[in-house]
């Protein structure tokens, strides 16, 4: 089977996050970069999907020329080729399953092999709009089961678990489908060296792609069609708390007991 | 008008008990009544709405109440739920849609906005509707960072982040009006087709619990978690972690808090060798008092701690248990 992943290059945060100057996006100049752990656990149900069925992985990525290095990094735990959308600028998620859509019908066209399975994570690290996997389904006419623990294919049928308190929700769809996948559908796997040898010879097919007429990303307002305009980012101040220390050892088990006992928690 | 979208659990829940609406679309409707007196709520089911269910409705401001009964609802049916707010969307031209902030409201606010081709502000703190545009700020990275924005759109879509909007009596007219709406078979695709309960003793759920103690690197193995379980237990409360600690095996990912993990609201977590990166405190930031044990006092769970202890986890919580046990 023939399945797509789509991935987003996202900063690495610490433990503050700091903005650039305009207040429009973090300051990742002291960054590292990574993709989410959804995404990570969609590329390791494809990778184990495709060991039981057999088939090839593209991974597909919508992001800056940078983000040629999570591609490698996931291209060397077994996907075997990669399309990277460039575009420097954060995209909306009506523009980004624009792109993304029209980049998968043009591929398939192109390699005469559809996708079977189009896997993105629920929703991403940074802007977390829970909506690219759904609009990318309704671009491609496809059933979209999203939010998924458990996933399996047999007789040409997705069927995915959602995870509801300690019960599951199950859901099944003809292929081809959109899935999405929370982190905790399986354990992503870490690259070998052998991997990440043939990475760095794996096909990235870097395409530079116009913003479709109409949503332009951060546009200025003026009759462009709906859309939404990102106009500042601010840093929630948390109240200083000001934490009691407790102390250390016996003392401070003594002391704990206290405030347990004090917030009324105790059976 | 605002329409709001109202989940619920009216098809499969056991009888009795509570009304089987989801109390996070209660919230959504607080925020619409923020925005408009009139305020439909939308319940899309396989049968007519239960009594209690439509007086929870009307107690929490709902002036109309619209069902849709249609056979295949029987069960959660996002697309289908989608299609009918849309088709209701084109009857009544409201200013707004919202729904809640949960994986069910955020799912079938981004079918709606699909098929209405609008933009959609998921997770928002704060909504302002104008004329043709309107104002949002809304949760990002887990609600680490927020973003304000504007919405360029003749109806507003949007969701309300979990517990950013409280729920307060308003009590309205809401008069029920049910009708059978066409759905095609398409949207009826994707369905519950099944649900599978927990087999053997199911203990307090992470989002339920009153009391998580809760592990991170700093506890050191698997069996390194036998303490924060017994003080768990003592407490009446359940085992969290971090992420570290599922990747590394030590315990089961469904006890993991976080931004992509489970987010909490205890009365007490308790973090036990948890540094506290920002995707951690996502997930734990709702709780009521939290107690840090840690061996580095620079730690940034200790800057969102109400209380701190320097000290090595292992040699604290035996402690702890002792005196409890007395």
């Amino acid at each position: 089977m023939n399945i797509c992943v789509c991935i987003k290059r996202v900063p690495l945060l610490g433990s503050a996050i700091v903005l650039t100057e305009d207040q429009r996006s973090i300051d990742t100049s002291r960054l590292g970069f990574t993709v989410s752990p959804h995404e990570e656990c969609a590329v390791e149900a494809a990778v184990q999907l495709v060991e039981e069925h057999g088939g090839t992985i593209t991974l597909l990525c919508l992001g800056p020329a940078a983000a040629v290095e999570q591609l490698r990094e996931q291209l060397a735990l077994g996907p075997d080729r990669a399309i990277l959308l460039e575009a420097a600028d954060e995209v909306e998620p009506q523009a980004t399953a624009a792109l993304m859509g029209a980049a998968i019908e043009a591929d398939m066209a192109a390699t005469g092999a559809p996708y079977d399975l189009i896997l993105l994570g629920s929703e991403s690290a940074d802007t977390a709009g829970y909506q690219t996997g759904i609009r990318l389904a309704h671009r491609l006419g496809l059933p979209a089961i999203t939010n998924v623990k458990g996933l399996a294919v047999a007789d040409g049928q997705v069927t995915g678990e959602r995870a509801v308190g300690s019960a599951r929700e199950v859901y099944r769809a003809p292929l081809p489908a959109v899935v999405t996948t929370k982190d905790g559908l399986n354990v992503p796997r870490y690259p070998s060296v052998p991997g990440r040898i043939k990475a760095r010879k794996k096909a990235i097919d870097i395409q530079q792609v116009p913003l479709p007429a109409g949503v332009p990303a951060g546009a200025p307002a003026g009759g462009m069609g709906p859309r939404m305009e990102k106009l500042r980012l601010i840093v929630p101040v948390s109240e200083a708390k000001g934490a009691q220390d407790l102390g250390t050892g016996d003392q401070a088990a003594a002391r704990l007991v206290e405030v347990i006992r004090q917030i009324g928690v105790l059976a | 008008m605002i329409l709001v979208h109202i989940d619920h659990d009216l098809g499969t829940r056991a009888p009795g008990g509570v009304t089987g609406v989801d109390p996070l679309s209660l919230q959504a409707l607080a925020a619409a009544r923020t925005l408009d007196d009139a305020v439909t709520a939308v319940v899309a089911a396989d049968g007519d709405l239960p009594p209690a269910a439509a007086a929870e409705l009307r107690a929490h401001g709902a002036s109309g109440i619209r069902v849709a009964m249609h056979p295949g609802l029987a069960d959660y049916a996002p697309q289908a739920t989608a299609r009918i707010l849309a088709t209701l969307v084109e009857e009544v031209c409201p200013r707004a849609v919202l729904a809640a902030g949960s994986a069910r409201g955020n799912e079938v606010m981004a079918h709606l906005a699909a098929i209405l081709d609008l933009p959609l502000a998921t997770d928002c703190t704060q909504i302002t509707i104008g004329p043709g545009q309107s104002e949002v700020t809304r949760a990002r990275w887990g609600g680490n960072l927020l973003e304000e924005a504007r919405v360029h759109a003749s109806i507003l879509l949007a969701t309300t982040l979990p517990h950013a909007f409280p729920v307060t009596p308003a009590p309205a007219a809401g008069e029920v009006h049910t009708w059978t709406p066409q759905v095609p078979d398409a949207d009826l695709l994707v369905r519950v087709v099944e649900r599978v309960m927990p087999t053997g003793a199911v203990g307090v759920g992470l989002s339920e619990a009153k009391v998580i103690v809760s592990g991170g690197r700093g506890v050191g193995s698997a069996e390194g978690f036998a303490p924060l379980a017994e003080l768990a237990e003592l407490l009446g409360g359940t085992v969290g972690c971090s992420r570290v600690v599922t990747s590394a095996g030590w315990r089961p990912h469904s006890e993991q808090v976080g931004q992509t993990g489970t987010k909490v609201a205890p009365d007490l977590y308790i973090a036990c060798g948890i540094s506290g990166a920002t995707q951690h405190l996502a997930g734990c930031k709702s709780a009521k008092v939290v107690v840090a044990i840690n061996t580095d006092r620079d730690a940034p769970i200790m800057q969102v701690a109400d209380y701190v202890i320097v000290d090595d986890l292992h040699a604290v919580l035996p402690a702890v248990i002792e005196a409890l046990r007395q």
